[in-house]
């Protein structure tokens, strides 16, 4: 063995507290070859020793009583042989076209060679990133909100048994909405590589805020009746032409710009009309969760598009392709369309009836208004943005 | 010309499919038709060897006492080819309680808890140890045998897991472990800081090597033995599977450390019943 190069004092520190820590320290600025003087007063080091430095691929010998000499192996440094960066830290600076090798690595990883390559879908910076996703990152996770504590569930409940059977109705079909919009995200995120790490966490939660959603609505439902309303085939149909859409930039118009668009003119409909605060403010929450997602897919959308103008019309044919799949279906569920009447009207007299059915005529055409407008920003002309919104599912989401 | 070897190798773990498998791959890439054996006990393995079952062995160091004292018998000859760098110069302690006995020789009376009946390193060579230091286990000390997945020769820690914890738990007085088990029970905090200490070191042993016996084909031994030796720690594609296999670098067969280990089957009558049966007694 060559001299040593540099001492080490472990002092008392054996294998059982430490020793190996300060070991890996010390070690890490020798290169093969160069060995270090270990000065050690713990009883029985010496065979961990021989067996820690045996099983790295150093060499180790006894100088004398609490004294050894250890020669750093060239296994040491091989991990870092062919090792590469998964990019650079900052989201300024993500790589266009990461490596399938570089796997679930931090951003700016040493990644170790020889791993094997995953196979994210979402790989390339023009078809997972865009510039805004990590504010948007940021903004949802500050906006995060806890369903036990954010409403008010001790609101008393005094309005008539129809009206809350007409809530009831809708929630039960807020919930199946909810969960298509929890499945999609959740499905993308697996997709997405980790380079892209903004857009990862904000699919994830995205499937988060719909799981609250899904928790605040069942909760809200079970207040007062032990059961929910009625799912139609029709309505789950809507829903599984989303759940399955395979496309990412697709899905994004399907469900953000145009399904979860058209939600938030429906959540801010049953916040005006709620009977009750609870209901109210459990609406009003959601709703903002919603809007923050129709950004997101809007944010993604416009990016790709700036990169790619030739996607608008795979983006239209989307919305062609979801009304073919979905002409024979019954669209909205006529419970659910009675039901949002009888909440705007709150109560059974013709007259308030007429106001309700006036208020849903209105929505309906709010929503439209939301999408034309959301599809023209977007790079859509005037007729198309009509023609495709127009096309929309009966179901809205 | 292509060349074959078949490996026999005893199924310690479920890992052990992998390792193999990956070996597959890599002699395969080298064009090297590779295939496995695998068997439940060394016994077993040491048997099919002879029987003509497969190429090479993967033995444990008292499953190449047995070969070898087999072939011996037989008029034939059994080689060591190859070894990994972690199987050199091991050594096995007897450790004690902090506030136990003081010397080996305090051991007298006392309870001894050891690992797998046939673990060179956790039975075997610990109670030679003990035995050329004047202590007969049995009659000056009471040895309580922790035998987990027996046939296996000790290739599974949970014997030598058992013992050290038995020892903490004071319900033996001393415990033996290789040193490699010794350091992680340490780490891993089975040995609590300060509640052990070493009683007792044995000289440097062997462990495992990959055996031949005499009539094997020697062209395809000497393209196997090849491709390990040129199989390097910095190559991404391999290191895996020299993680996997717990080695840096593949040495030179050497049969120079198992001296103690014989000493201890002699001392013990270990392999007669095992010689008896394959006729080498």
């Amino acid at each position: 063995m060559n001299a040593p190069a540099r001492r080490l004092e472990l002092g008392s520190l054996g294998f059982d507290s430490g020793a190996s820590t300060l070991l890996a320290l010390e070690l890490g600025s020798l290169r093969a070859g160069e060995s270090v003087e270990i000065r050690a007063e713990a009883a029985d080091l010496a065979s961990q020793l021989a067996a820690w430095a045996r099983g790295r691929g150093h060499r180790v010998e006894e100088l004398g009583a609490g004294r050894f000499q250890l020669e750093l192996g060239a296994a040491h440094a091989a991990r870092r042989v062919g090792a590469e960066r998964a990019g650079r830290a900052p989201a300024t600076d993500v790589a266009a076209r990461p490596s399938q090798r570089w796997g679930l690595a931090a951003r700016g990883a040493l990644v170790e060679a020889g791993g094997a390559p995953f196979s994210f879908r979402l790989a390339t910076a023009d078809e997972a990133w865009f510039a805004g996703a990590p504010e948007l990152y940021r903004a949802a996770a500050a906006a995060q909100w806890d369903p036990g504590t954010a409403i008010p569930w001790d609101t008393p409940l005094e309005h008539p048994a129809e009206v809350e059977d007409a809530l009831v109705t809708v929630l039960t079909y807020l919930i199946e909405n909810e969960t298509a919009a929890l499945l999609v995200p959740a499905r993308f995120a697996t997709q997405v590589h980790p380079q892209f790490r903004e857009v990862l966490q904000r699919l994830a939660l995205q499937a988060a805020d719909e799981a609250r959603h899904i928790e605040v609505f069942s909760r809200r439902a079970a207040l007062r009746r032990s059961e929910l309303g009625l799912s139609t085939t029709g309505g789950q149909a809507s829903l599984r032409t989303l759940v399955e859409e395979p496309d990412f930039d697709r899905a994004a118009l399907l469900l953000g710009v145009l399904g979860e668009g058209t939600f938030v003119n429906l959540l801010t409909f049953l916040r005006e009309h709620a009977p009750e605060r609870c209901t109210a403010e459990l609406m009003r929450l959601v709703a903002a969760d919603e809007a923050r997602h129709v950004a997101f897919a809007m944010g993604h959308l416009a990016e790709r598009i700036r990169h790619e103008p030739t996607l608008l019309a795979r983006l239209a044919s989307a919305v062609r392709e979801r009304h073919d799949t979905l002409r024979a279906t019954a669209g909205l569920n006529e419970e659910v369309f009675d039901a949002l009447v009888l909440l705007a009207a709150g109560a059974f007299a013709p007259d308030a009836i007429a106001r309700g059915h006036a208020a849903v005529v209105e929505l309906v055409a709010q929503m439209d208004a939301g999408r034309r407008m959301r599809l023209r920003k977007l790079g859509f002309s005037a007729d198309d943005a009509a023609s495709l919104s127009g096309l929309h599912t009966r179901n809205f989401m | 010309m292509s060349h074959r070897i078949v490996l026999g190798a005893v199924a310690y773990d479920p890992k052990v499919v992998t390792i193999w498998d990956g070996f597959q791959r890599f002699f395969a890439l080298h064009g090297l038709e590779f295939d496995y054996v695998l068997y439940t006990n060394y016994e077993r393995q040491v048997e099919q060897h002879f029987a003509g079952a497969f190429d090479v062995a993967w033995n444990s160091p008292l499953a190449w006492i047995e070969a070898e004292r087999v072939a011996r018998a037989r008029g034939r000859k059994a080689r060591a080819i190859a070894m990994r760098d972690t199987d050199c110069d091991l050594t096995s302690v007897v450790l004690v309680r902090q506030e136990g006995p003081k010397s080996a020789e305090n051991l007298r009376g006392k309870v001894v808890g050891v690992g797998a009946s046939d673990s060179p390193q956790a039975t075997l060579l610990p109670l030679e140890h003990l035995a050329s230091l004047g202590l007969e286990p049995g009659r000056d000390f009471e040895v309580r045998r922790f035998d987990v997945l027996v046939g296996k020769h000790g290739d599974h820690v949970g014997g030598e897991r058992l013992a050290a914890q038995a020892l903490v738990r004071g319900e033996v007085d001393a415990a033996c472990v290789i040193d490699g088990n010794h350091l992680a029970f340490s780490a891993d905090g089975t040995l609590p800081r300060g509640a052990t200490r070493v009683l007792a070191q044995t000289g440097r042993f062997d462990h495992c090597n990959f055996t031949v016996l005499d009539g094997v084909n020697e062209a395809a031994v000497a393209r196997f033995r090849e491709l390990l030796f040129g199989m390097r720690y910095d190559d991404p594609a391999v290191r895996p599977l020299m993680d996997l296999e717990g080695l840096k670098q593949w040495r030179e067969g050497r049969t120079s450390g198992y001296a103690a280990l014989e000493r201890a089957c002699e001392r013990f009558g270990w392999l007669t019943p095992f010689l008896k049966h394959m006729g080498a007694a």
